[in-house]
């Protein structure tokens, strides 16, 4: 008989056979997920347990802040009633101009026959926690596939927009913040019709990159979706210039932008509905239609020349 | 097992109920709204590290995936960036598990410190290589606090082990 050790001796395979395996496990898995976004079934189901967890750890937070608001003093609501009464007033005036103003545009719109700009419509959310990463600035909201979310969607609140959703969990889903690193947006400035490209910087600021020095660009500029990207709709506020760098070293001025909306801080946000494909003109689309198919014919073309060949 | 080598003290062996716990209670404490705080530290980065030292053939390198997993959906970060650092500290801890235990707990923290570093070095690193930027020096502060809080966490987690076989009705404990 061969030489065994006993069975209480046995410890498994060995430290660095396993710890190679896990390493390897753990490292494929973020290769897959950096390069490839393809693990979202495998987050759905760990999220299944994790986000039960989760709620259970942020009820206590949120019940004392729902506590703070049941006690505060009556003066402040009569204070803050009658402030937002002032508000509503003053922007009475310009909304009722906007639905005649908007009425006419379609009006005109149709006239000239340019396409009707699309409705603006949405769900509201509220924001439950921002995310632990300290590397990301990521926030979730409490609606997801059961909300009819889905990943894309642009998030903005009663001041501008605010970010784009990226992941969507079956009951909550994540939004990524326009300040979050790279994080593009295009815009337009309001002043000239300017149009550009806004990137976040990973520290609460935007930047507008790619902009030339002597570029018409003033501190205080508001920068808004100009809607080319095809998923914002145009005209929504993003950001303000609040600082320039004119340095004639570099081809490219430095221009930092501060975000309009609440981005950092915490309340309820609105999803807006995903923008209607825009559709090509009759004549293009016969043309990439065609294109399409010349396309599909080649790999099938070279395939008989080199059937032939053999 | 001994709180160390050189204390005569014989422990009850642990129940694996509290190992499972103990780890789903770190994890808990990781979801507190407490962990975006600078300065707190990686609770289950420090349970794993505990367990791993101290019952190296019952906690390791598994446990350390499978909750890293856990974290990296609940944190929103990359798939398997939580898993690597653990699965790594997990190593190195139950590597070292046999001379960690030689010393008082004061200086069993400075052995933990470098661990917990491991922890937060490799997720760092595995960020920017995804080209994430550097977030701050408040990121290393954690490894720090979890070192100080070795000395408490080793008395509380290893309290059920402390109680005598025969259970006295008199002692509280």
């Amino acid at each position: 008989m061969d030489y065994q050790p006993p069975p209480f001796f046995k410890r498994g395979p060995a430290p660095l056979a396993l710890l190679s395996l896990y390493a390897a496990l753990s490292i494929s898995l973020l290769v897959v997920d950096a390069r490839y976004h393809t693990l979202d079934l495998l987050r759905q189901a760990v999220s299944m347990f994790t986000h039960p967890l989760q709620q259970v750890a942020h009820a206590p937070a949120q019940a004392a802040s729902s506590a703070g608001e049941f006690f505060i003093s009556a003066g402040r609501l009569q204070e803050e009633n009658a402030q937002m009464k002032h508000a509503q007033l003053e922007a009475s005036v310009t909304l009722l101009r906007t639905q005649q103003l908007e009425t006419e545009n379609q009006r005109l719109r149709r006239l000239l026959n340019v396409k009707e700009r699309q409705q603006a419509s949405g769900q509201v959310t509220q924001i439950l926690y921002a995310a632990r990463d300290p590397f990301a600035r990521r926030i979730v909201v409490d609606k997801g596939q059961q909300d009819k979310i889905v990943a894309g969607q642009p998030v903005v609140d009663d001041a501008g927009i605010v970010g784009q959703v990226t992941r969507v969990f079956p009951f909550v889903s994540e939004v990524t913040l326009i300040t979050d690193k790279d994080q593009a947006i295009p815009v337009q400035i309001v002043r000239n019709g300017l149009r550009s490209v806004v990137f976040g910087l990973g520290n609460g600021q935007l930047e507008l990159r790619f902009m030339p020095a002597n570029a018409d660009v003033q501190n205080g500029d508001m920068l808004v979706t100009s809607g080319l990207d095809g998923i914002f709709l145009p005209g929504f506020p993003v950001a303000k210039v609040i600082h320039i760098e004119r340095d004639t070293s570099y081809s490219f001025a430095r221009i930092y932008c501060l975000p309009v909306a609440g981005v950092e801080s915490f309340g309820e946000v609105m999803v807006l509905e995903p923008r209607n494909p825009i559709a090509l003109p009759s004549e293009l689309a016969s043309e990439t239609a065609s294109e399409s198919a010349t396309v599909a014919d080649k790999p099938a073309r070279t395939k008989k020349k080199r059937m032939k060949k053999d | 097992m001994q709180p160390t080598f050189s204390s005569s003290r014989i422990l009850l062996p642990v129940r694996p109920w509290f190992i499972v716990l103990s780890l789903l209670a770190a994890l808990f404490l990781n979801f507190l709204p407490t962990s975006n705080w600078p300065g707190v530290p990686d609770w289950l980065a420090l349970v794993i590290v505990f367990w791993s030292v101290r019952e190296n053939r019952k906690v390791g390198m598994g446990w350390g995936f499978i909750l890293g997993l856990a974290m990296d959906v609940a944190d929103a970060s990359l798939m398997g960036q939580h898993a690597l650092a653990y699965v790594l500290a997990a190593y190195g801890a139950s590597a070292l598990s046999r001379r960690i235990l030689w010393f008082p707990l004061g200086q069993q923290a400075l052995h933990v410190f470098p661990l917990l570093m491991v922890v937060q070095l490799s997720q760092l690193a595995v960020r920017a290589i995804a080209g994430a930027e550097f977030p701050g020096i408040g990121y290393f502060v954690g490894p720090f606090i979890g070192a100080v809080i070795w000395l408490p966490l080793t008395y509380v987690l290893l309290l059920p082990q402390y109680q005598p076989v025969n259970r006295d009705a008199n002692r509280p404990i």
